[in-house]
Formats: C-alpha cells, sequence, structure tokens
C-alpha cells in the first residue's frame, strides 16, 4: 500500500522536473502501464493467454482518430467510447475463445493482431488506408502525461476493485482449476468472456492514448504484431498474477528503447533490436516470475541469511 | 537401450482416436474436386501446381513448429527468424563463392548447430519454469535474431541465384514452373528423411520416447535432454530449408523473408492440429492450394484480406473441432 502510494506521488511530481520530450516518453510508459494491467487481468487472473492485444489497441486507436476527424469529439469522450467498443470486442472474441485453450487459443489470438491491421488497408474509404487516420486535434506531452497517467490510475483501483472482490475470486478459480470451479458453483462462460471484455476494454483506452501519442495519428504500421508482443512481454516481465510488478513492465517495454539508443556503442535501431532481445531473454532466465516475484525471493533470501 | 526403448508404449494414451472418419471423408472429396477442377480448367490447374509449392513451404515450417511443439508443448515464434537468418547465411557462403547447392548443404548443418545451441543456452533453463516463460524467450529471441541479421546485413533487399533456373514446363496448356516443381521435390525429400529418421533409426526412437514418455524413457536409459536438443537442431534445419525454398518464391531476399510465412505455418500446424506432423504437412499444402484459388476466383478476398481469411478459415476449423483436422481430443484426469 505504501508502495502504491508513494509511486502516485513519484508520478505526480515527475512532469514538472521533465522535459516535454521526457513527458512524452513517460506517456507512453503510462500507456503500456494500462496495456500490460488489462493483459494481466486475462493471463494472470483468469488464466486466458492472449498474443493479440495489440488488435484492441488498434481498435480503441481508430475509434478515437476517428470520432475525432468526423465529429471532433472532445478526446477524453473518445477514449471512454474505446473503452465501451473494445469492452464490446472483447466479449464478441471472449465468446468463440471458450472453445479454445492454451497454445490454440494463444495462436487464434495471434491472428487477431495479425487481421485487425490490414481492415483499414481494406476499407480504406472510411479507415484513411495506409496513410492511416489524423484527429481533428493533437495535445501537448503534459497534457498526454496528465491524461495518461489519471487514467492509468483510474484503471489500477478499478482492476484492484474487481480482482479484490468476487469476480476476481472467480477468475482464479477458474485459472487455477476449470472443473473446481464449476462445481463450486462458478459459471465460467460468463467469468471467462468477461475477463476477456474487461482486459480488452484497458487495452482500447491505451490504444486511444497511444494514437495521441503519435500526434494524433491511427496508422496500421504502428499497431503490428509487435506491438502485441510487446504488451506480452511487458506482462511477463511485469509478472502474471500480481498488479505489484506492472509499473516495472511499462518503465521496461516503454523507455528502454530509448535508453539504449542513446547509448554510442548500440546506436542504430537495430542496435537496439539486439539489446531488448537480448534483455528480454536474460529477465526470463534470472527471473522466470518477472518483477512481482523479486520481493518475494528477496524476502526468502533475507531469512536465509 | 535399444530393446527396452522398444517396449515404451508410444501409442498416445488418455486420448481418443486422432483422424476421424468425417475428416478424411473431407479431404477426399478435396482432392476429387481438386483433380476435377485440375483437369477441366487450365488455369484453375496451374494455380492448384502454384498453391502445392507455396503449401510445401509452410508445410516444412508448419512441421518444424509441431517437431518442437510434440517435445515441450511450446510454440516457437522464432522459427521463422531462424529460417530467415539461415538464409542470409546462404546468401554470405554464395558471396564468398560457393556454388547454390554447397551452400544449401553448409547452411543445413550450420542451422542443425545454431538450433541445438539455442535450445541449451536459453531454452532449456527454463524449460521446467512455465510455458509462458518459454514463449517469451522464443519472442525475445525473435526480436534478437532480427535485430542481428538487420545489424549485419541490413535491411536492403538482396538477390540470391535462383536454384532451379526460370525454365517453365508446358503440358497440355497449363505452364508449371520449374521453380515449384523443385520446391516442392525438394519438401517432399525433406519430409521423407525425417520420417524415416523418426521411424527407423534408433536416434529417432529415443526422440520420440523422449518427447512422448519423457520419464519412461530416462528410465530406460534415453538421454532425455540430449534428445530434446537435437530436436530443434532438427526444427532448424527443416526451418531452413522452408527459407531456402521461400527465398525464390519472393524473388529478393530480405528481413521480412519469413515473417508472413510464420503466420501461414502457424496456421497450418494448428488446422493439422499441432501434434501431429501428418496433419502439418496436409495442412500446410491444403492452405497453400485454397489461398490460391480463393485468390483467383473470390474477388472480394484482395491481397489485404488474405491474411484474415486464412485465419477466419483456421477459426472456423477451431470451432467445429478444436484441436484441428488431426488432433486428438485430449481427455484430462481431474
Amino acid at each position: 500500500m505504501g508502495a502504491v502510494a508513494g509511486t502516485a506521488v513519484v508520478l505526480a511530481l515527475l512532469p514538472f522536473a521533465l522535459s516535454g520530450y521526457h513527458q512524452a516518453l513517460a506517456a507512453k510508459a503510462g500507456t503500456f502501464f494500462i496495456a500490460i494491467l488489462g493483459l494481466n487481468i486475462l493471463i494472470g487472473y483468469s488464466g486466458q493467454i492472449s498474443i493479440g492485444h495489440g488488435a484492441f489497441m488498434a481498435i480503441g486507436g481508430y475509434t478515437t482518430a476517428v470520432l475525432s476527424r468526423d465529429h471532433h469529439t472532445n478526446l477524453v469522450l473518445t477514449m471512454l467510447a474505446a473503452f465501451a467498443i473494445c469492452f464490446v470486442c472483447g466479449l464478441l472474441v471472449g465468446l468463440p475463445a471458450l472453445r479454445l485453450s492454451g497454445v490454440y487459443l494463444a495462436l487464434a489470438t495471434f491472428a487477431l493482431a495479425v487481421s485487425v491491421p490490414q481492415f483499414p488497408l481494406k476499407f480504406s474509404k472510411y479507415l484513411g488506408g495506409s496513410g492511416g487516420v489524423q484527429s481533428a486535434r493533437t495535445v501537448s506531452p503534459l497534457w498526454l502525461y496528465g491524461v495518461g497517467w489519471s487514467a492509468a490510475a483510474i484503471l489500477f483501483v478499478l482492476a484492484w476493485l474487481i480482482l479484490r472482490g468476487r469476480t476476481g475470486r472467480a477468475f482464479r478459480a477458474i485459472r487455477d482449476s476449470e472443473v473446481a470451479a464449476t462445481s463450486s458453483g462458478v459459471e465460467l462462460p460468463v467469468y471467462k468472456t468477461l475477463a476477456f471484455g474487461i482486459s480488452a476494454a484497458f487495452a482500447g483506452v491505451a490504444g486511444s492514448l497511444f494514437v495521441l501519442g503519435t500526434n494524433g495519428f491511427a496508422q496500421p504500421s504502428e499497431f503490428g504484431v509487435i506491438l502485441s508482443l510487446q504488451i506480452l512481454i511487458g506482462a511477463a516481465v511485469a509478472g502474471l498474477g500480481s498488479l505489484g510488478g506492472v509499473i516495472v513492465g511499462a518503465v521496461f517495454v516503454g523507455l528502454l528503447p530509448e535508453i539504449s539508443s542513446s547509448v554510442p556503442l548500440i546506436g542504430s535501431s537495430h542496435g537496439q533490436d539486439v539489446v531488448f532481445g537480448l534483455l528480454v531473454i536474460l529477465i526470463m532466465l534470472l527471473l522466470p516470475t518477472g518483477a512481482a516475484g523479486l520481493v518475494p525471493r528477496l524476502r526468502r533470501l533475507r531469512a536465509r541469511a | 537401450m535399444v530393446e527396452l526403448a522398444r517396449r515404451i508404449d508410444l501409442r498416445p494414451h488418455r486420448t481418443y482416436a486422432g483422424v476421424s472418419l468425417p475428416v478424411i471423408l473431407g479431404l477426399f472429396a478435396a482432392c476429387v474436386f481438386l483433380a476435377g477442377g485440375c483437369l477441366s480448367s487450365g488455369i484453375f490447374a496451374q494455380q492448384t501446381v502454384a498453391g502445392l509449392a507455396q503449401g510445401a513451404v509452410y508445410a516444412s515450417l508448419a512441421l518444424a513448429l509441431v517437431l518442437i511443439y510434440r517435445a515441450t508443448e511450446v510454440i516457437n515464434f522464432a522459427q521463422g527468424e531462424m529460417a530467415m537468418a539461415s538464409v542470409y547465411i546462404a546468401y554470405q557462403l554464395i558471396q564468398w563463392g560457393f556454388s547454390y547447392w554447397e551452400a544449401f548443404v553448409v547452411t543445413l548443418a550450420v542451422a542443425f548447430v545454431l538450433g541445438v545451441v539455442i535450445q541449451v543456452a536459453v531454452i532449456r533453463p527454463v524449460q521446467h519454469t512455465s510455458v509462458i516463460a518459454v514463449v517469451i524467450v522464443t519472442v525475445g529471441l525473435f526480436i534478437l535474431i532480427d535485430g542481428l541479421v538487420n545489424w549485419k546485413w541490413g535491411g536492403a533487399i538482396r538477390f540470391m541465384p535462383a536454384p532451379f533456373g526460370q525454365k517453365v514446363y508446358h503440358a497440355g496448356g497449363v505452364a508449371f514452373a520449374r521453380q515449384d516443381l523443385g520446391t516442392m521435390a525438394v519438401t517432399v525429400v525433406s519430409v521423407v528423411l525425417l520420417w524415416f529418421l523418426f521411424q527407423f533409426t534408433k536416434l529417432g526412437l529415443g526422440m520420440r520416447a523422449a518427447a512422448l514418455r519423457p520419464a519412461a524413457a530416462t528410465l530406460v536409459g534415453v538421454r532425455v535432454e540430449v534428445m530434446l536438443a537435437i530436436g530443434w537442431g532438427l526444427a532448424a534445419v527443416l526451418g531452413a530449408v522452408a527459407g531456402l525454398m521461400a527465398e525464390p518464391a519472393q524473388f529478393v531476399l530480405q528481413p521480412t523473408l519469413m515473417q508472413s510465412v510464420l503466420l501461414y505455418a502457424f496456421a497450418a500446424a494448428v488446422l493439422g492440429g499441432l501434434e501431429s506432423p501428418a496433419g502439418a504437412v496436409v495442412g500446410g499444402l491444403a492452405l497453400g492450394v485454397f489461398l490460391n484459388l480463393v485468390g483467383q476466383y473470390v474477388h472480394f478476398i484482395t491481397s489485404e484480406l488474405r491474411q484474415p481469411f486464412a485465419f477466419a478459415v483456421l477459426l472456423a476449423v477451431l470451432l467445429v473441432k478444436p484441436t484441428g483436422l488431426f488432433g486428438r481430443s485430449r481427455v484430462r484426469k481431474v
């Protein structure tokens, strides 16, 4: 609890110490925070894997860009719309997902990540084709930081409330044993699709912020498979089934590419990929349970010493 | 050891029968339809042959995925990038003055070693923690290999000599590219060799035992860890074959070479049922032919919709048969 409050205070004071460029970077970490939080609810708590959450980010991002372009809707309202639309989309994806599990579900959601960015190309009349959709308004880095991390805080509290109550118990029961959950009266179809809906809604808000972070420009190439993989990596680095590490995962995927590019030896963007890939592998080798598993492990070490 | 290993029951237990009658009848009907179409229309025949060649590439990579999945229950996301890196190694060898087929053989050997090294260095340490950790490691490998290739060779397109030349044969008004026939021949040879290895050699027996009954295999003296490493090596070799056959079809060599092929290979492997090597081959060929015919005759499915369409079909199959065409539905003990 103290750690959460401390993190919140630091995040609230941080923009005063940062330049515009670094505010935008920190806002990007906030975007990933929300997406990773949502994915963690799905994988870490309800036990269903998704390698396709970039697809929901794309839907959320296009919702914001299109609403702003066509109706000049307030940007915060478009984020709410993205939340609602992606919630429904998540429920719709969750229904067929009921029949699949494990690797088959992983690959089906992966298919989603591949397919969704193709639709703007096909329906370019409404969705701008490969050129993308430009929102009517762009925002300053400070706006992005403030709104982004406020949304992150609200959604964090929301996730905590959902997970500590009846719903969260049902999710965990399903994750640990579907048979035991059913026999204790948990309705599997309801809770499994609900988990998909919630986590997709979070990803939708993240997608809105993601688009606003690229100057309000929604483009198919920005929502490629790699984005889905980044969220997945973030969730694994954060540690699944625990909310404590999410910020570590967000900082890892949000900031590492930028930080490593300023190291002269690495230089080019390909050097960044090499460093990123190496670090992902190393972290999984050293800390297979992610950042959330670090604290218990340190405690055990201290107890032994 | 061989005698003891033979006694291990390698029939998959706790499962229902694998290939069901409706699936066999459906595949038979599809073959009849294809044969009829090929006899009545030249364009249809041409698209079918081209589809089979593409499908052969998907099938090789899908088979590599299935090999690893059977042994470790993990999907290797880096399989396509490993294959792409192998093609770059072949490219480099040709630059150094090797002929195409010399480079081909040397590349396969290098790919085998790389596959073994990757398994020993980064997969084995996380193998017993959790499936998600292994998946993340393969995703990390994907990014790492992609970065390394871009670093060493750059993203610019490069050209390799065509292994089978540009010749086109004509038979009864239908054109067959020598390239397509060669791709199919190479795939058939590698699949048959692999089948022979698994079915008739001591090594193959050990590998099957290690994949299906690790505990029993250990008890009779099979070195399970060594077998798993060799499995990764063989998968890397199959991937390299797929990459080298995919390159001439795309005419140029660039780091994105295998990314779409990997997606179709995923689809093919899942279609066939992930645990079934025969399923991967049938799934790959079926996907290649089906997509080519649909591209020819259904005009709504433009090139942008090719991938979404492939996955829609995949999803439809999974909803009817959640473990793929050749998969076995597993009965879990509670």
